[in-house]
């Protein structure tokens, strides 16, 4: 599908910025999402034409203003949603009720 | 003091809602634990482009292993026990002294995971992907790398399926170096093509 994704040729995207010896993940939950997303991926829960479909779909500003594992995220949450495996609702409930455990 | 500080520092968001994902995934029984704390390790420590190094260095000292290489990457990268997820179609170029290739993927973010380990962030990055089509030479130039006027410069572009991986061209004065000498010359960026294997860089312990 045409998109944002679709970025070969375009201008102004600002300058190429390299990290000198740059770790494999810069925080834990960028190692948590890699994993989780590659166990599910291994255990059929989506393919990976869907998981690229998915980040495909961003929204072209987010897309572009989010760390790059954010898209994995973003495509986890939402072909597990969309399949009934982990909804939205139960992503919100569990994310307050760890949210609310961190402020006691 | 605690509920005035509630708003300081909350958890990133995608923080949060990985540790709410992962923690539903767990309870669901569709993730274990332990393997997410065993293939974080393996792609933090044991896979990187030292696999990706000794591929190029056996092809600079065996040129039958070159042209197996050449003609079926997968395969001959396999002979030296790497294999795995993302490296299941493997195309080898190799830069000669009239063609330089370089590999983007500018669609997201393919990658020869087995040979070279995760990406990069700027091999990830919009600035890379939209650029390195248009103007080659410009951006390796960035990266230290003049290429000569009456080289071509070739760009691949991966896709899902086709993963490459750059073949340097052996250094001059590292005759009768070994394999393993050799292999340390051998950087990451040099196999990505946006950078080329250098004596004095390997000398001085300049890695990337």
């Amino acid at each position: 599908m045409n998109g944002i994704h679709d970025l070969g040729g375009m201008q102004g995207l600002g300058p190429l910025i390299r990290e000198p010896d740059e770790p494999v993940f810069h925080e834990e939950w960028e190692r948590r999402t890699f994993a989780c997303l590659i166990l599910t991926l291994a255990g059929g829960q989506y393919t990976v034409d869907e998981l690229r479909h998915s980040i495909e779909r961003m929204d072209p500003a987010r897309y572009l203003s989010t760390p790059y594992y954010e898209h994995w995220l973003h495509s986890a949450e939402d072909l597990l949603d969309k399949k009934g495996v982990v909804t939205r609702e139960e992503l919100a409930r569990r994310a307050a009720e760890i949210a609310a455990r961190g402020r006691d | 003091m605690k509920h005035e500080h509630e708003h300081t520092q909350p958890p990133s968001d995608p923080a949060l809602r990985i540790k709410a994902l992962e923690s539903l995934l767990i309870e669901k029984g569709l993730v274990d634990p332990g393997a997410i704390d065993e293939l974080v390790d393996i792609f933090e420590h044991r896979i990187g482009p030292r696999n990706g190094a000794r591929v190029v260095a056996r092809a600079w000292v065996d040129p039958l292993y070159r042209q197996r290489l050449l003609e079926d990457g997968t395969k001959a990268i396999a002979e030296l026990g790497i294999t795995g997820l993302q490296g299941e179609d493997m195309v080898i170029l190799a830069n000669t002294p009239q063609v330089h290739n370089v590999v983007v993927c500018t669609l997201c973010s393919c990658y020869p995971w087995p040979t070279l380990g995760l990406p990069p962030t700027w091999y990830k990055s919009a600035p890379y992907r939209s650029r390195v089509v248009i103007e080659p030479r410009k951006v390796l130039a960035e990266f230290g790398l003049a290429i000569a006027p009456e080289v071509e410069v070739r760009v691949w572009d991966s896709s899902a399926e086709i993963r490459y991986l750059v073949l340097p061209m052996r250094p001059d004065g590292t005759e009768g170096w070994t394999e393993e000498q050799l292999a340390a010359l051998v950087t990451r960026d040099s196999m990505i093509g946006t950078n080329v294997p250098r004596v004095d860089a390997a000398a001085t312990g300049r890695g990337k």
